[in-house]
């Protein structure tokens, strides 16, 4: 047993309990989730589905023409696995009238492109179907930085933020969501051939243990390399940790008055709810 | 001190004082009907906890119209409740107001304001500077508010001037689920045990009382309790969970509590204030 090994089912009743009452308190009782056939959005889905019934939950499968077919019936399981709604929306018609007409062939700016176009469709069809937009953001790509801002980085409220990707991963076991999801290779699917793992350069596994010590243990680089980390993984991912804080706050306000927005005009979004 | 308590593990709204005092209201009707002596609301009951700013937004002085509401309620049954106090100088405190026989009884002002982590007491609060029994028609109670547990010099000097029993509201986020852990939250382990603890050592009831609820995304835990003098659990409500105890805390408790094991009786509090000025005189040199 690691220390990275979660208690499931008091964690799905704190998660649960969580998207019913930040939910409720806004006047909302549905949600919406972008299904990318991968383990996060399966384990938001799937609490979201406890949380509201599997009849509030609409489950949006983003496709653009080059992603992997493998996705689509992935996503298609959960839904199945569930018993959500779901509806597809093409994504390329959209995408493609600005990376072509822009000729934009960077392949990290193409799939910025599709993560933001997918957050656009997301909050508009949360505005017609009357949900929040639910978050699958996990605290290591977030801690990471691996996510697109404004893409698959927004949304309303976020159950997996506190929980590293091998904890979505036995909570998504613990849910019991399809093997394949679970079994898969991560991947953000905005290339051909494209793997979290591949992309970043180290496993989930090496990053959380590390992180979980860095961040929740406060340990620092000599603690770090004394617990048996390499020095030069150590710099890089604290790197990382640090360049990326850009991506989890909301934007910079100048200060000029008195009292300015997220300086020290200081309330909750509960306020008064 | 033969007390029927009812613990009112409740989930207040952000900053709503109206919606606030409507909760309390409807939980102190439904005691009165089953009889209860006094009852206990969580720390902050009246306004929610991570108030930031609007700290100064819903402070009420003693004489507000609001708490009269529960001076009012007070005839008959004795209401602990917490709220934003102003005092005419114009400083804050997380204050805890204890209603009895139509007035405010008494307040006591949290002294160990939670200045770490996700909390910021200090931040929006002025610390109180004193642990003083509440002196009830019921008994005699020492109020901590939530921190002011983790200093055991509080609850020391409560067990100095002999209280019946220790009152401690509080508004504790659950956190830790690692599996390490025994089975339930961390942070709610870690209260039992310290209340545990406490009463075995102080011989003393202790009403633990805690909200529930979620203030952007921080989930107040619950699990309010009562310990016996003898450090073992006389009754519980869930986590998480709104939710309402009775317990009836008894005096013989603790008197056979101190027969077997003459704590109190033995305790030396000069020695303490010799040892105390010593230890703090050299330091200070």
């Amino acid at each position: 047993m690691g220390t990275l090994d979660i208690q499931c089912d008091l964690v799905e009743q704190l998660l649960v309990r969580f998207l019913k009452s930040e939910a409720g308190k806004f006047g909302f009782q549905r949600a919406l989730v972008g299904l990318s056939g991968g383990v996060d959005s399966a384990v938001s889905a799937a609490l979201c589905a406890r949380a509201f019934g599997p009849r509030n939950v609409l489950g949006l499968r983003l496709p653009y023409k080059t992603s992997n077919p493998a996705s689509e019936t992935d996503a298609l399981a959960v839904v199945a696995a569930l018993g959500i709604e779901t509806r597809k929306i093409d994504i390329s018609a959209m995408v493609d009238g600005y990376v072509l007409q822009q000729d934009v062939a960077d392949r990290v700016r193409r799939g910025n492109v599709m993560a933001r176009a997918r957050m656009c469709v997301l909050y508009d069809v949360s505005a017609e179907w009357r949900a929040l937009v639910i978050g699958t953001s996990n605290k290591s790509e977030i801690l990471l930085g691996y996510s697109t801002q404004f893409g698959d980085a927004a949304s309303a409220l976020n159950p997996l933020g506190d929980l590293y990707k091998l904890q979505v991963f036995q909570l998504a076991r613990h849910l019991g969501l399809p093997a394949r999801v679970i079994e898969k290779t991560p991947s953000a699917d905005l290339f051909e051939g494209q793997t979290d793992e591949g992309e970043l350069g180290f496993s989930y596994a090496q990053a959380d243990a590390l992180l979980e010590r860095m961040v929740d243990q406060r340990y620092g680089e000599e603690e770090l390399v004394a617990a048996g980390f390499e020095r030069e993984f150590v710099r890089r991912i604290a790197a990382r940790v640090a360049s990326n804080q850009y991506k989890r706050l909301p934007p910079i306000i100048a200060k000029l008055s008195e009292r300015t927005v997220n300086h020290d005009f200081r309330y909750l979004r509960s306020w008064g709810r | 001190m033969n007390c029927r308590v009812l613990l009112a593990q409740i989930e207040p709204t952000l900053g709503n004082l109206s919606a606030n005092l409507e909760l309390h209201l409807g939980q102190i009707e439904s005691a009165r009907k089953r009889g209860i002596e006094l009852v206990l609301f969580p720390e902050l009951s009246l306004s929610g906890y991570f108030l930031r700013d609007q700290v100064a937004e819903v402070a009420l002085a003693r004489e507000h119209a609001l708490l009269a509401q529960l001076c009012e309620r007070s005839r008959g049954i004795s209401i602990g409740a917490g709220f934003v106090e102003r005092d005419s100088d114009g400083r804050l405190y997380n204050a805890y107001g204890f209603f009895e026989d139509g007035r405010l009884l008494d307040v006591h002002r949290k002294v160990h304001l939670v200045t770490y982590g996700m909390f910021d007491d200090a931040r929006d609060f002025a610390p109180g500077e004193r642990f003083r029994a509440v002196e009830s028609r019921l008994g005699r109670f020492g109020v901590l508010i939530c921190e002011d547990m983790w200093h055991v010099s509080a609850a020391y000097l409560h067990f100095i001037s002999n209280v019946d029993a220790l009152l401690v509201p509080s508004s504790s986020p659950g956190r830790g689920v690692s599996l390490e852990t025994q089975p339930g939250l961390r942070s709610v382990q870690t209260w039992n045990r310290m209340q545990d603890a406490l009463a075995l050592l102080f011989q003393t009831w202790i009403v633990y009382v805690n909200r529930v609820g979620s203030e952007d995304g921080v989930l107040f835990s619950g699990g309010s309790r009562v310990v016996d003098p003898f450090g073992r659990e006389s009754g519980a409500l869930a986590t998480l969970e709104p939710g309402s105890l009775e317990v009836v805390l008894r005096d013989e408790a603790m008197h056979r509590a101190r027969i077997t094991t003459p704590l109190r009786r033995d305790e030396n509090p000069w020695l303490v204030q010799r040892e105390l000025e010593r230890i703090l005189g050299q330091q200070s040199s």
